[in-house]
């Protein structure tokens, strides 16, 4: 299965991609628990960009709504555990299908019906917002005022109900993205992965080679959002507190989609990368700032947008194909 | 000798335009199928027709006896009838053995499967030693012909080529009828072609149908219809004698 995994990646790939699981799960006993969150954030958005990539990167569709199959999980997860004391893996198993048939229904109506492009966008737009104004006027859930975790002191980590320190909360989002890092390599390299590229690359041809592609377009949607929805589960439990104006925001979903873009769409090292390099450095700079005792709201974003400005411009495929042409640990074919 | 493609009638109207008018022909197992005729004659409407990229208004088409008309590009792919566009379309960011994989892939479930099938195709075609590269980097004549190796590799009966020579210098041309009709001759795989270069036509096709303003104005051997008057009036010019 490993082996299969890391078959047709060059040697210094492979040695590299140790390098950075190793330093990842010793982390914890180096670093402090500020650093700790500041990872489990990177890792969140490593594996939400992950998702977004299948529909994105793989299949060409460009969702601009993945808030909603995110906070559909977290909302899910957190109603079952404060209402009827279930705990978040079973609400995963009830999440990911609700997340799936939502991206069901919109890849129905878009693909159906011929809204593509930046249409398709629009649509995944609109969803989110219907779901963030749904939730703001649904009293099961606090509607406006929020949906709380109980929070408690913890004497030992529980993980079968998701209580306990960040160390716990680090290492399940950590296997979380190595298994969706995983699970996005099998995709890739498989029949369905090939359709997915094909109708990336040119529609019309594609189904001239013989391509369903509605339904490959609906797999493609299904699969992002149900691994979305994971995250949005972990996210409840992390962070304890839901309110629809944050979970459904659009600015989540861009927030989600900075990773992939910066360190290249399609690709699969990409969206970590850009996780890496967009949360890390911005965390760097408001610690930086903070320092020198300068407080300047909003330059996070600004710094966002400057390396977005930056990538765009100087690497429009993202830093990653840049960076494993430059040290030779680029896959054999593309 | 059985038809493996029969048309009956198939009309097309654009607006007032009737592009296809009528047409009915028959396209036997093996053989090689020419339709040529003047720019606007609708052999290209006829063509996405067949494909299945527009359905005809009237008339019938059926491949291996089922009627197809009206029927997806993808289900009619799937059928047995693969198709190649006249403006190449290669999946440009693929390399050019990816492309083909995903032809191959069609009938088959496993990549490494589709991986062996597709090098088969791609030596046939000449663009083995080119397989690592990107589709988007290749020459035009380079391109024509992973066209032809992605529908190849779909495992069709038809083959459909709408203008595979359009552009190609005459020695490109050689090289691709000469690829063509080996093809012919050892798969048995049956190809229609819309052909402007008469060269090409008169080196390939067994059979050649002449369209013009959307009817059969002439359909026989390559050698006959060439001197057809109709066909000469209309389309070749007298010089061409």
């Amino acid at each position: 299965m490993a082996a299969r995994l890391l078959a047709g990646l060059p040697r210094r790939a492979v040695i590299a991609l140790a390098l950075v699981v190793g330093a990842l799960v010793v982390a914890p006993w180096i670093v402090n628990d500020y650093l700790i969150t500041v990872l489990i954030l990177i890792l969140y958005l490593a594996f939400t960009g992950q998702a977004w990539n299948i529909m994105m990167g793989f299949a060409g569709q460009l969702s601009l709504g993945h808030a909603l199959y995110a906070g559909l999980g977290a909302y899910i997860a957190a109603a079952l555990f404060t209402r009827y004391g279930v705990g978040p893996w079973v609400g995963v198993l009830l999440a990911m299908p609700v997340a799936a048939a939502c991206g069901a229904i919109i890849g129905f109506l878009a693909f159906r019906f011929g809204v593509a492009g930046v249409y398709f966008a629009i649509l995944t737009i609109a969803f989110a917002e219907f779901a963030r104004i749904g939730f703001d006027h649904l009293a099961i859930v606090n509607a406006a005022a929020g949906l709380f975790l109980p929070v408690a002191q913890y004497t030992h980590n529980d993980l079968w109900r998701l209580r306990g320190d960040p160390t716990m909360f680090y290492y399940v989002i950590l296997a979380a993205t190595l298994a969706v890092l995983a699970l996005c390599r099998i995709l890739r390299q498989s029949r369905i992965g090939y359709f997915w590229l094909a109708i990336r690359e040119d529609e019309e041809a594609a189904r001239a080679a013989g391509i369903a592609t509605f339904r490959y377009k609906m797999y493609a949607v299904m699969i992002s959002a149900a691994v979305t929805s994971f995250a949005g589960v972990f996210y409840a439990f992390f962070y304890n507190n839901l309110f629809p104006e944050q979970v459904f925001n659009i600015s989540q979903s861009i927030q989600m989609i900075l990773g992939p873009i910066i360190g290249g769409v399609g690709t699969l090292f990409g969206p970590i990368l850009g996780a890496f390099v967009l949360t890390g450095l911005a965390e760097s700079l408001t610690a930086a700032l903070t320092a020198c005792g300068v407080d300047l709201p909003g330059a996070e974003q600004v710094f966002y947008g400057v390396c977005l400005l930056f990538v765009v411009g100087a690497l429009p495929e993202g830093i990653w194909p840049w960076l494993s042409r430059r040290c030779g640990i680029a896959e054999r074919t593309a | 000798m059985t038809a493996l493609l029969s048309l009956a009638g198939v009309s097309k109207r654009f607006r007032g335009l009737l592009a296809v008018d009528g047409v009915s022909f028959e396209v036997t197992e093996g053989a090689v199928f020419a339709v040529i005729g003047p720019n606007g004659a609708g052999k290209t409407t006829l063509f996405n027709m067949i494909a299945g990229a527009i359905p005809p208004d009237g008339g019938s088409i059926a491949f291996a006896g089922e009627p197809i008309g009206g029927l997806a590009v993808d289900a009619i792919c799937r059928r047995g009838v693969a198709r190649t566009f006249q403006l190449v379309r290669p999946f440009p960011a693929l390399s050019v053995e990816d492309n083909v994989i995903v032809g191959a892939l069609l009938h088959r479930q496993d990549v490494a499967a589709a991986r062996e099938h597709a090098y088969a195709v791609l030596r046939r075609l000449d663009l083995f030693d080119q397989r690592r590269r990107r589709a988007a980097t290749l020459t035009l004549p380079d391109r024509k012909r992973l066209e032809v190796a992605r529908a190849l590799a779909t495992g069709p009966r038809l083959l459909l080529l709408d203008e595979v020579m359009a552009g190609l210098r005459p020695t490109e041309t050689d090289r691709m009828v000469a690829i063509l009709r080996e093809l012919n001759r050892e798969t048995g795989v049956t190809i229609l072609l819309i052909e402007h270069v008469m060269r090409a036509v008169m080196a390939l096709a067994s059979r050649v149908l002449v369209l013009d303003h959307g009817t059969v104005i002439a359909e026989g051997a390559p050698e006959a219809v060439v001197r057809d008057p109709a066909v000469v009036q209309s389309y070749l010019g007298t010089e061409a004698l």
